[in-house]
């Protein structure tokens, strides 16, 4: 069956979108293949900087043929009816058409086949339709047809197409169309600089072929492969480690058609830099790899860069450029690493007043306040020192405001980290700068020291509060304040480290201090206002006295009451958000969904540590034999109860009375449920839930005994009565450890 | 190429260098254009690309534009960094199809053989807020060194490219420091001479740099600025108000204007006057995006009364 080859050659197309517009090619292609009843054998998509490629093998020559019935008019209906049959169908006469009966009479039937159609026609309509769809992150137009509407967008400038299609044994045909007048063809061009000029080919093996011997590799992972392999060899040659780095390697690979890997080197003086500060600015900036001594573990003064040429002077020219860029990169960092250290991190802080962190939860230094107040008492809740707690919080967010992180921001915390131990802060102190951003999302470290502990649980919870306070929540796939992750932070904080932590006295707390800085903000929003307005009437003094009397105005309090009220309406929805979190982690960690909501719908869980405790506990009961078959009872008792309360409308709440027993099973229940009550009730008050389970277990052999021996509705209406309301207690006693109701099978 | 005296070859002078490139360009067809006479953060802000890029008449050129970035200045201490440099620019209007060909000519042209060196286009997307303008393109290393700016421009000034302009921008120092081998830019070689004759690209702007450092950081009269700034604005709005009118050209009830060049000087100082006070550090984080906010809306402004003008409007 035959190929198809197609190739779309640009300028150069961003590194970081050539790999999913090879997959949206392939995609976009295969799947209209399909639709058009065109099923292929395989297909692979390829990108460099300057082509995306597609090869598309066993495609049918043909469409396969199409047969489709179509009912008509009733015999003997009016001429119109017929004649406009006759034209949707194509049929000459009512002779060529099928007479069906069914039940409502006999109708006519044209049966109407369209012929499949050569492949290579539909694919030469499809093309051109994806090309002008092609969903590109960002697109443009260029030259002179961009002068007129519905000029063809695409990533850079698009200089030529090919589109070939056919057999292998047979020199293929070029699919005929053109798109914006390029016209498909079978030419394209290899390397820029090695080898620019035009190439013919007929299908992908030539074409693939073709290009590596014009110095173009076409294939993405075989540019990887060389580019890591190269240069670890350059590096082992040396007796060095290259530091890998799999998202430099994919970019590198996309801004190269043919690698060639070298290494250079810098002075030795800028190895006082920090070794992350070296790498930020060596590939943030170059796009160079660095290299580490294994004995050390330490950076090393070499680099290793990936050109794309082989140049005849061996590359020298190229590694000299490189060096004498990076030379003076390097420099940057060590002068702003040096700048940094001669100020202390306390001695930043005032600059924080003039940084908006949100427009309504007023400034950094507000923000880096309420922090400072929320972990000291976070503190003794986590074993915290609560002043190296204060000290660290305090400091944590200073280094957002020296020049190496303003220069990599992917550095915050790290080099607060290293300026605090540089300016002689206690270890707890300066770990906490760079722990308290953590964990960063479900996989990221959680941090253990109790100081970095509180001020990152203070730091998270101050975000959540303030954000739910101003609600602005995430809200389906829009989370632009990376809320989940805060959440799931705290859960994750608070489980890993088994911290048994209120989360609502925690959330109460964040609550005071987010409630000082909105009530101060809309007060200090009216300032520029009435500002204004004293401009205009010109008249500073009764704008003033506006201001000044603000405070006392009721106006005020009611905002207050407003604060306050958004505030505690945020808390209660937070803490269904965290339990939300928490499921998510712990269906991840392979827990049962429904065990986690049957043990938050007993209300009133705001200790994550108790619920993973609890959850745990049901679920090793629920495995158990006991656990398996007092869930079948309590679930028959609660079924049996739903249908009576609903029969007689009531519920049948209340202690049974124990004169109404007429058999031994409900009194040996009664019993049983009397005891497993104050047993599990007694376990759960010492947080030992694998007890509590372990007497539940004890209610099962009455359970059973009872729906053994015992008819609930009892032709007694009293006895009836008290029997559901035993059923009710059943219930009742498992909610000890979880709402049963909530399990599933 | 010609025999060129040594003194002049683009590798050993600055001058040199500078008229290499007007020459390449100017074979293509360019208008080589002389430096616009304002002071101005970049070459894009020149009336002969952010006004010419607009509407359908074709236009191509080229010239120096002295570029100034207040905050830049490091009072002559540091190796490569300069309030006042040189930028070279290129524009052609509608792009041409092989604008990366020519591109890669021209750097053959000032000594920068692509055998040898490692040329490439990196992903970088152009935005101006101050202009209303953005393209899409890349920046060109060679060697790991950024040493140009190629866009396609598809807005400018709030309007449309149609059809696009493409847009070449030289950092002349930084690649001028590249050809003649020199780590600093004050060591560059001005005029190609040696010995006495040699003059230093430090002989002609150190001292400029020493003084323009203080005067933007420290002593720039920023009351004065601040009313020029409103002035300015002011009389750019003034100026694009009574240069509209009736269009008497036969057939239309449409509208031109006749001042849209003077009006466009005032965006310009406007502009540049924000810059200064930007550097001496009195404009706050949010005032800053409304003082940039004000500056575009005088940029579309003109740009809308550009395509209304005899060059700039449909023909």
């Amino acid at each position: 069956m035959p190929d198809l080859l197609l190739e779309l050659f640009s300028e150069e197309i961003p590194a970081r979108m050539q790999a999913k517009a090879a997959d949206d090619l392939r995609r976009m292609v295969t799947d209209k293949l399909v639709a058009e009843g065109l099923v292929y054998e395989g297909a692979k998509a390829f990108a460099t900087p300057r082509r995306l490629a597609l090869t598309v093998h066993g495609i049918p020559a043909r469409q396969p043929d199409l047969k489709t019935e179509r009912r008509g008019p009733k015999i003997g209906a009016p001429d119109a009816a017929v004649q406009g049959f006759l034209k949707a169908t194509g049929l000459t006469s009512l002779d060529e058409a099928k007479i069906q009966k069914d039940a409502k009479g006999d109708f006519y039937i044209a049966l109407i086949e369209k012929p499949g159609r050569a492949a290579i026609d539909v694919v030469a309509e499809i093309l051109p339709v994806i090309i002008r769809t092609f969903p590109w992150p960002k697109s443009m137009r260029w030259g002179a047809r961009s002068a007129k509407s519905g000029s063809l967008s695409w990533v850079r400038p698009l200089h030529s197409i090919i589109a070939t299609f056919g057999l292998e044994t047979e020199e293929p045909d070029v699919v005929k169309f053109s798109v914006d007048g390029i016209e498909a063809g079978q030419t394209t061009y290899g390397h820029r600089f090695m080898a620019p000029g035009a190439i013919s080919v007929r299908r992908f093996e030539d074409y693939e072929a073709k290009l590596k011997a014009a110095k173009v590799i076409l294939d993405p992972q075989a540019r990887k492969d060389i580019i890591v392999e190269d240069a670890k060899e350059l590096a082992f040659a040396q007796g060095l480690e290259l530091v890998e780095d799999q998202v430099l390697v994919d970019e590198v690979s996309g801004l190269v058609e043919w690698p060639v890997v070298m290494m250079g080197s810098f002075e030795k003086e800028f190895l006082s830099i920090p070794d992350e500060v070296i790498r930020a600015t060596i590939r943030n900036n170059q796009k160079c790899f660095v290299v580490r001594d294994p004995k050390t573990g330490k950076l090393t003064n070499k680099f290793v860069l990936t050109a794309n040429i082989e140049a005849p002077d061996g590359g020298k020219t190229i590694v000299a450029g490189n060096e004498r860029v990076i030379r003076p990169r390097l420099s940057d960092a060590k002068f702003f690493y040096e700048t940094d250290l001669k100020t202390r991190l306390e001695d930043r802080l005032p600059k924080f007043e003039q940084i908006v962190f949100h427009e309504k939860l007023g400034t950094q230094a507000a923000r880096i306040k309420r922090i400072e107040a929320l972990a000291a008492e976070i503190a003794p809740l986590v074993g915290a020192d609560v002043e190296k707690t204060k000290r660290a919080a305090r400091l944590a967010k200073a280094d957002l405001l020296t020049e190496v992180v303003g220069e990599f921001p992917e550095l915050q915390g790290l080099m607060g980290k290293y300026y605090a131990l540089a300016q002689g802060e206690d270890a707890s102190v300066a770990a906490a700068s760079e722990e308290h951003w953590k964990p960063q999302g479900p996989t990221d470290r959680v941090p253990t020291d109790p100081v970095s502990v509180a001020v990152a649980l203070a730091d998270k919870l101050d975000t959540l509060v303030g954000f739910w306070a101003i609600d602005e929540k995430p809200t389906g796939s829009k989370d632009p304040y990376a809320l989940r992750r805060a959440a799931l932070g705290v859960v994750r904080l608070i489980v890993e480290n088994e911290l048994r932590f209120s989360l609502l006295v925690a959330l109460k707390a964040a609550g005071r201090t987010t409630a000082r800085t909105l009530a101060s903000l809309t007060f200090e929003n009216l300032r520029p206002l009435i500002r204004n307005v004293a401009k205009q009437t010109a008249n500073a003094e009764i704008a003033i006295a506006v201001v000044e009397g603000f405070g006392n105005d009721p106006a005020r309090e009611s905002q207050r009451d407003a604060i306050a009220d958004s505030i505690v309406d945020g808390i209660v929805d937070l803490l269904a958000f965290f339990a939300d979190r928490l499921k998510v982690q712990l269906r991840d960690q392979g827990a049962r969904h429904d065990l986690v909501d049957a043990v938050f719908s007993l209300g009133g869980q705001d200790d994550l540590l108790l619920v993973v405790r609890r959850v745990e506990a049901l679920g090793k009961f629920l495995d158990s034999d006991d656990g398996k078959n007092l869930l079948a009872g309590t679930k028959r008792a609660s079924n049996i109860l739903s249908i009576e309360e609903k029969k007689d409308k009531r519920s049948f709440d209340g202690a049974p009375d124990a004169a109404l027993y007429k058999l031994d099973e409900e009194k040996a229940l009664a019993a049983a449920i009397d005891q497993v009550k104050s047993e599990a009730s007694a376990a759960v008050a010492k947080e030992d839930f694998a007890a509590a389970m372990s007497a539940m277990a004890k209610l099962r052999p009455a359970v059973d005994a009872f729906f053994d021996k015992v008819k609930v509705n009892d032709d007694d209406p009293k006895v009836r009565e008290n029997r559901l309301k035993l059923l009710n207690e059943i219930r009742a006693a498992t909610r000890a450890v979880a709402d049963f109701s909530r399990i599933e099978g | 190429m010609d025999a060129l005296p040594d003194h002049m070859r683009p590798e050993r002078s600055f001058q040199g260098f500078i008229l290499a490139l007007q020459r390449f360009w100017a074979e293509q067809g360019c208008v080589i254009l002389q430096p616009y006479d304002m002071e101005m953060g970049a070459g894009t802000f020149h009336p002969a690309t952010t006004l010419r890029a607009l509407g359908p008449k074709p236009w191509n050129a080229a010239y120096v534009q002295p570029s100034r970035r207040p905050k830049d200045g490091r009072y002559g201490e540091n190796p490569n960094r300069l309030q006042h440099y040189y930028q070279f620019q290129v524009i052609m209007k509608p792009s041409p199809p092989n604008l990366q060909d020519l591109y890669l000519k021209s750097l053959a042209a000032i000594g920068i053989d692509s055998a040898i060196h490692d040329i490439r286009f990196v992903e970088d997307d152009w935005e101006s807020p101050t202009l209303g303008a953005w393209g899409l393109g890349w920046e060109c290393w060679c060697d790991g060194m950024e040493v140009s700016q190629f866009t396609y421009f598809q807005q400018v000034a709030g309007v449309e490219c149609a059809p696009v302009a493409g847009e070449l921008t030289y950092g002349l120092e930084r690649l001028a420091m590249y050809v003649q081998g020199v780590d600093r830019v004050y060591d560059l070689n001005f005029n190609g001479r040696e010995g006495a004759e040699k003059v230093t690209y430090g002989d002609v702007f150190l001292q400029a740099e020493q003084e323009y450092s203080r005067h933007n950081f420290e002593y720039a009269d920023t009351t004065m600025l601040f009313e020029q700034f409103r002035m300015a604005e002011e009389a750019c709005r003034k100026y694009l108000a009574a240069g509209w009118q009736e269009s008497k050209s036969p057939g239309g009830n449409s509208k031109e204007h006749l001042m849209a060049l003077p009006a466009y000087d005032q965006c310009i100082k406007a502009s540049h006057v924000f810059n200064l006070l930007d550097a001496r550090g009195v404009i706050s984080v949010t005032e800053r995006q409304s003082y940039i906010a004000r500056v575009r809306d005088l940029a579309k402004a003109c740009g809308e009364a550009w395509i209304h003008t005899e060059t700039g409007r449909a023909v």
